[in-house]
Order: C-alpha cells, then structure tokens, then sequence
C-alpha cells in the first residue's frame, strides 16, 4: 500500500479514516495492527481485503495493481487470494460445518470433489473432523473461530486478514486459536492481525501501531518495520 | 449453482417462516383472484371448433327497419327471414350451407310404459353434419335429397340413445316424435360445442339440441321456432304462410367457404341478391351485408361479457396491490439478511452471484405462491358454481383449465421475479464491509 487514504463523507461531516498510510507486506509474514478504537485498524483491513476502496493511493497486491478493480475481479481476487477471519466467527447459522467452510469454494467454481477434499483437509487441520455435520449452534466460541479459520484456509489464500480473532474468547480458547494461526503462518501463509492485546501482537513477526489513520512514527517498532518495508 | 441457490433459497425460506408464507400469501392471492377470472373468459372465449372456424361464416342480411338499426349505429340483424334463407339454401353458392333453428318436440318411447318426454330439437338442412364436423356413434346425417323429399329421418344424441335404446345401434330403426314416425339415420357421440356458435341466441352456452331432422320437415309440420323471433313490421296477414312470408328473422344461416377470394365471392352475390329483392321492394336499408368466421362471430355476439372483461382488470389490479405488497415484504426480508450478502460478497460472491441467489428464492417463493394461487381459483370457481347451480353452462364455465392455470403459475413466477427487482438490486448493493463488525 502506498499513500493509501479513505475518506467517508456523510451530507455534514467528512471523517479521514486513513491518511497516507504506507505499508509493505511480504510472503510468509506475520504482521500484528494495534492501536486505540477509531484508529483506522478495520478499515485498513478492509481496504486490505478488497472488501472496500480507497480514497486515494496506490494498493498492490501479488504484484498487482487492484486499485481500480470492478466488482466482480476485486470479488475473485478476494475469493482466490484473501482469507478473512472476524471477531464475531461470522458462520452462518443454518449451515452445517461443511456448507460454512464451502461457502467461499462455491463461488471459485470447484467441483464436487475438489470441494469435499479441501474442506475435509481444513477442517481436521483446525480439528473439527468428528463435528463436520454440527450446526455452529452447537459450537463453542473456541470451536466456531476454529470452523471460520477453516473457511478462511480451504481456498488456500496468499494472505489471511484476521480482526480480533480472540476478541470474543476466553483465554484458553484465545491461546488455541493463536498456535493454530501461528501454524498456519509457519506453513508459509502471511497473517495480517488486528488484535488490541499486545501479548499477542508481540508474537507476530512485527508489529505496526496504527493513530488516527496514520502509522504511529512515535512506535520506534513500527516506523522501522514501515521504512524498511519489513 | 442453480441448485446450490436453490438450497439456498429453501433454506432462506425455512430460516424466514413469517415473511416468506405472507408472501406466498399475497402471491398466492393476487393469482387465485386473476386465474378465476381468467378461467371463464377463457372458457367464454374458447374456440368451439378450431380446425374450422376459418372456413364457417355465419350470414347476416340486413333486412331491418329502415328508420332504426338492429343495434346502433348500424348492425344488421343475426338471423334471416325465411324467405331469405330459403333462397340463399337454394342458390347453393357456397361449398356448403345451412340454414336451421331450434325447436321443441315430444318423443314417444316404443315402450309404451314410458312416458313421452320433451326434447330440445333442431330442424336443419342435410350440411349441417358435415359443415360442423359432428361427430356420430352410429350411422350419419341425411342427404340432400331427403331435405328436397321432406323425409321423416332424425339424428338422436348418445344420451336420448340410452333412454330411448339402452344405447344399442338404433340406426334405422323408428321413434315417434309429436306423433309421427321418424326413421333414425345416426346417433350422435358425445358433443357440446361451448360456445354453441351456430345459434348464439338465449343462451350462448346452451347444450346442444338432443334430436336434428330435416328443415323441409319442420316447414311442412308447421313448427315455429323456440329460439328468437324478432320482427319490425307486422306479417302482412295471419297464419302460417303470412309468417313464413314476413320480414320476422328466425333462422340461422351458415356456409362453408374457404379463402378470402370465396368470401369477397359470397359477398358480391349476397349484395347482388339483396339488390334485386329491393327491386322487390324489401331492404329499405343500405347495403350492409356481413359474413363473419366463427371467431368474428363470438366477438360480434359479445359472448365474452364485458363485465367479465371488466372483473378481469379489478383482478389484474387486485393482483398489481398483491405485488406491492410483496416488493416490501422482498425488501423487508432481504434488509433482515443483509450481514448474510455482506458476508457472502467477503467470501467472494459478486453482484451478480448475490442477485442470482435471491433471483432463484424468489422464484421458489413465485412457484409456491402459484401453486397456491391455484389451489385458491379451484375453491373460487367451486364456489361460483354452487352459487349459481349446476347448470351444464355453469359447469363449463367454472371448470379450471390447465393452460389457465400453467399460465397463472407462469405469472406468479414473473409476477414475483419483477416484484423483486427493486429490493434485489438493493440487496446487490450492500457492500462487503457493511455489516460484518456489527454480526
């Protein structure tokens, strides 16, 4: 990302969401995005994740630019090559384990099978093998966020955008759910996480502060990290 | 993915109870209304004869008053005189003519414990069988020549048959009718053409006359006709001969003539024939001769009522507030599932994907509310005919069509895929990020 800016305009009031915001992120990291609430952190990760546009700058991602995409390349390419695991698990509540890691694999076009290989590796990846056909209903928190990591892996991303992944867990069930990403970054995935607990940022590779829309120059770590493209 | 977006929309339905029955409700209603109506129109407007209507014209001469039309501004009248139609049946100058009318006779069982009942009858020249295609269980009609001979022959129907015979072959043998012996030539099989075309007078969907037997007959026995007889001046004296001799219009004459040059033929010769009779001092009105097909002919004759047309437009507009409805009820469900589009347009469904899920529940949701619809026209046209009887016209007119009914299932599906334009292309509209922190 470079220069990137998100302006969101009401009839009154116009709020600058990010100000030239800089970042490199490179295969295989693992990246943690702290700051206070209103910061600019989830909407940093939806422009990440395609899942808005930017005001302003330049995004590039896997080496292409994806700044001016229509809806239907920026839909692929947020199928194909970003993984998004939410705070709040986000499965859908009439689906069953297998049709919630589906749903993402559906909309790439895979057969039958390709489809029921994929789910069945993800889902005794994350653990959940004996419980495929529970409703998350029948979930634990811990459980679920695990299922909605399984969605996010069954197309095999290039990224993964977590928001507060272990926001809504107890501490065991925070801790589980972060040596599962952290196996999943040593596989060679890249993990970008918002997290507002800093014991968990400080496992990610680095770590940037994000304040008022900017990347906080006042955390050393951080201005290192964003200067030297990480 | 059709059938996932159709598991999808089952499962939509399933998870939204209240709203998607309501708006199989307000579908549901809104075609039940419009496919009652549109069943009787389409029973009264329906093609009596198809494979012919083409070539049957009935003829209309217009031997009216001349200081008033039959109908304003200026339609002839839809019988003929006797002395017209006799003419025209000699002339012979179509490929078949007919002239007829209706008439009451009594019919003595051979078995003189029953008793005579009364038959519904029509007098008729010989092309009436062939020229409407009538269909015969056994034997036929009669030629010409037993119409030139005044021959006592009658064709009975399948059911007079069976009172009558206990429905054996009884060509040739003998029935009394009012006293007199009439050979049997044919026994009809089974035929009701509704609209009964060839005499639209009373009633446009009366049954078919029970016994038919030679025009010549019924002119030499003196039978009037139990149809209409309208006149506009007084028989110039009294009796039978006054009245056959009279401007009165009683009879129904029909021919056969096949393309347009026959047509535009057999009008240059009823103008010529209308000519030299005001040689004779009759038709005092303008040249205004008609030959209509059987298609022209229902919808001259008004057969489909206007207040039917009209009920069918209250029922289009019943149908058009149904769908209103149901644009809010769409809107309100698809506003309920709006985190569901987020999250699925995160996951990388596109616009079109979305407005495919939706389009195909949608339609489920049309299908369901046809289907319903047309179990409500089924209650509705039971409904009507105990109302108004069990008349046999009653019982044509309130039978539910399947084409009616394929169509208002159609419509349903159309209806409710328009209905959900509006709030589908809201829901397409939903952006990816919308939703998802607040899930």
């Amino acid at each position: 990302m470079q220069n990137i800016s998100k302006i969101y305009r009401t009839e009154s009031v116009e709020t600058h969401a990010l100000r030239e915001f800089s970042l490199t992120v490179d295969e295989g990291d693992f990246i943690s995005v702290t700051g206070p609430s209103g910061s600019g952190k989830t909407t940093f990760l939806n422009l990440a994740g395609l899942l808005e546009e930017s005001s302003g700058g330049a995004y590039e991602l896997d080496g292409r630019d994806v700044s001016s995409l229509h809806d239907r390349e920026r839909s692929r390419l947020r199928n194909e090559k970003i993984g998004f695991i939410f705070q709040s698990f986000n499965l859908i509540p009439e689906l069953d384990i297998f049709d919630n890691v589906d749903v993402p694999l559906r909309y790439r076009g895979f057969g039958r099978a390709e489809r029921k290989a994929r789910i069945d590796k993800v889902i005794d990846i994350v653990g959940l093998g004996s419980r495929r056909h529970h409703l998350p209903s029948q979930l634990s928190g811990g459980q679920q966020q695990r299922v909605a990591i399984a969605r996010a892996l069954a197309g095999e991303p290039r990224m993964l955008l977590a928001d507060e992944p272990t926001g809504n867990l107890d501490s065991e069930m925070a801790e589980s759910v972060m040596q599962l990403l952290e196996a999943i970054n040593a596989d060679g995935t890249t993990i970008v996480m918002v997290t507002h607990e800093p014991n968990l940022a400080a496992r990610a590779h680095r770590n940037i502060s994000v304040r008022d829309g900017r990347i906080d120059n006042g955390a050393p770590e951080a201005a290192l990290s964003v200067a030297t493209g990480g | 993915m059709l059938r996932y977006y159709l598991k999808l929309g089952l499962l939509s339905i399933r998870r939204t109870p209240i709203l998607s029955t309501l708006m199989v409700a307000a579908i549901g209603t809104g075609i039940g209304a419009c496919v009652t109506i549109m069943n009787i129109e389409w029973a009264m407007g329906a093609n009596p004869i198809p494979h012919r209507s083409e070539l049957l014209f009935a003829v209309q001469l217009d031997s009216w008053d001349p200081y008033e039309a039959w109908e304003e501004p200026n339609e002839p009248p839809p019988q003929v005189t006797y002395r017209d139609g006799t003419a025209l049946l000699a002339a012979e100058r179509a490929r078949r003519q007919v002239l007829s009318y209706k008439t009451w006779r009594v019919l003595q069982p051979a078995d003189e414990a029953q008793r005579p009942f009364q038959v519904i009858s029509r007098s008729a020249s010989a092309d009436f069988f062939p020229m409407f295609d009538v269909p015969f269980l056994y034997g036929g009609g009669w030629d010409q020549s037993a119409d030139r001979n005044e021959e006592r022959v009658v064709v009975i129907d399948r059911e007079t048959n069976e009172t009558l015979f206990g429905g054996e072959n009884s060509v040739n043998r003998t029935v009394i009718m009012n006293g007199r012996p009439y050979r049997i030539t044919g026994v009809l099989d089974d035929w009701q053409p509704m609209p009964k075309f060839y005499d639209l007078n009373n009633r446009s969907f009366d049954e078919a006359e029970q016994v038919f037997f030679p025009f010549s007959v019924s002119i030499a026995d003196e039978l009037s006709s139990s149809g209409n007889t309208n006149c506009w001046k007084m028989p110039d004296g009294t009796g039978w001969e006054a009245f056959r001799n009279s401007e009165c219009v009683w009879m129904q004459f029909w021919v056969e003539l096949h393309g347009a040059g026959e047509r535009q033929e057999y009008l240059a010769f009823l103008d010529a024939y209308v000519e030299e009779q005001k040689q004779l001092g009759r038709f005092p009105r303008p040249l205004n001769n008609r030959l209509s097909n059987v298609g022209e002919w229902l919808e001259w004759n008004g057969v489909v009522a206007d207040d039917v047309r009209v009920l069918l437009g209250l029922a289009v507009l019943f149908l058009v507030v149904c769908l209103l409805n149901t644009i809010g009820l769409i809107l309100a469900k698809v506003l309920r599932r709006r985190g569901d589009i987020s999250l699925r347009r995160a996951l990388g469904a596109s616009r079109l994907a979305i407005f495919s899920q939706y389009i195909v529940e949608t339609a489920v949701i049309g299908l369901a509310g046809g289907l319903l619809g047309i179990g409500l026209s089924w209650f509705g046209l039971q409904g009507i005919r105990a109302l108004l009887g069990g008349a046999p016209m009653t019982n044509y007119l309130t039978e539910i069509d399947w084409t009616v009914s394929g169509f208002g299932i159609a419509l349903a599906v159309v209806s409710a895929l328009a209905a959900s334009l509006y709030p589908i292309w809201r829901a397409c509209g939903i952006q990816p990020a919308a939703q998802l922190k607040s899930l």
